[in-house]
């Protein structure tokens, strides 16, 4: 049973990898899709929880796929989680990087550097999206979504200032009952 | 520069990464241990987006093969991923303690908001910049609804919709000329 789910979610991870243009942040609603929906390894609200843990923590942001296999299946669940999502890409970047001067001047490289950013674009509006919907079931979560939004979109600090201000306005705001 | 800079590096570069590993990652590799230029820098970070997977993971692997080869690179990783990782556990055990007691219920609630604006905030930044032209933004339509709304899976999606794009940047590359 363990292994069954181990298998799956290896081979999840490292399918979804492959295709993570736009890297892991584009890949989330995918992630979920297959974590909640399509597998049923958690609940919403669980991924929800490790979502916001693996932000939290410090790292690349593979650390959710990190989170997802502990909470499924312990230790071996993390390591095959990690690596799954790790090694597949990582051979492809050593690759590309041993021949990035030859890349560098190949012309589909040229073309798809240019036509696939818009629809990275897309997928990280979808991400946002997904995430909010498993995350935000309250008026104060839109406005601590849209606070951190705006501030991330206007300024050029390092993002855990506007995310810790929402923790602390969510804590005090849920003494008093309002969250 | 040696085996276990190249680790004690990436290390550094995994602990400073609270809130932006990006913004870390330059901070170590060219302002403090000054492996790479800043353009040098550019090019391996552009590298890292246009190829599947997490950019940082991805610079990293080459990174560290550009000045050690192959365990270069698995140095690399694994200095960048363990303390995160080990954090990230930490963390996770702490939360588990006490994640019936109200104040930490509401920090996790609004921390997964925070995160999810987080990811909002990036969306329109890169948005702002990337969406300059009418089929630009038609693409990224395309590929929010088909993952965003439709729920569609990501690899159908790609599959249908990234020859497409590089089909239209063909075709109105060779009418520029």
């Amino acid at each position: 049973m363990k292994n069954d789910v181990l298998w799956a979610m290896g081979l999840t991870f490292f399918t979804t990898a492959i295709f993570s243009v736009g890297g892991i942040s584009a890949m989330i609603p995918e992630i979920h899709r297959q974590a909640v929906e399509v597998q049923h390894w958690m609940g919403d609200d669980q991924f929800a929880s490790a979502f916001a843990l693996s932000q939290v923590a410090p790292g690349p942001n593979i650390l959710l796929m990190t989170m997802l296999g502990w909470r499924v299946a312990g230790w071996p669940g993390l390591a095959v989680a990690t690596l799954a999502t790790i090694l597949p890409t990582s051979t492809i970047a050593l690759m590309a990087g041993r021949g990035e001067k030859r890349l560098a001047h190949a012309r589909w490289y040229m073309m798809t550097k240019r036509s696939l950013p818009p629809l990275v674009v897309g997928l990280i509006c979808a991400s946002a999206l997904v995430t909010a919907q498993a995350s935000i079931h309250h008026w104060l979560g839109v406005v601590l979504a849209a606070g951190v939004a705006i501030h991330v979109a206007l300024a050029r600090t390092n993002p855990l200032l506007p995310l810790s201000v929402a923790v602390a306005v969510g804590v005090v705001a849920a003494r008093f009952g309002y969250f | 520069m040696t085996r276990i800079e190249l680790f004690t590096g990436f290390l550094l570069v995994g602990m400073f990464g609270f809130g932006g590993i990006a913004a870390a990652a330059h901070h170590v590799i060219v302002e403090r241990r000054k492996w790479l230029s800043n353009s040098e820098y550019a090019s391996v970070l552009g590298l890292g987006q246009v190829l599947p997977g997490a950019n940082l993971v991805n610079m990293s692997a080459i990174i560290g093969d550009r000045f050690h080869g192959f365990w270069g690179a698995v140095l690399a990783l694994t200095g960048l991923t363990c303390m995160p990782i080990i954090i990230l556990v930490g963390l996770a055990t702490v939360y588990d303690e006490y994640s019936s007691y109200p104040d930490v219920i509401a920090a996790t609630n609004a921390a997964a908001a925070g995160a999810a604006g987080l990811i909002f905030g990036t969306g329109f930044k890169l948005g702002k910049t990337i969406l300059d032209s009418r089929s630009a933004i038609i693409f990224a339509a395309l590929s929010f609804t088909s993952i965003g709304l439709l729920r569609l899976p990501l690899v159908l999606t790609l599959i249908v919709l990234a020859p497409i794009a590089v089909a239209v940047s063909f075709w109105r590359g060779a009418r520029e000329k």
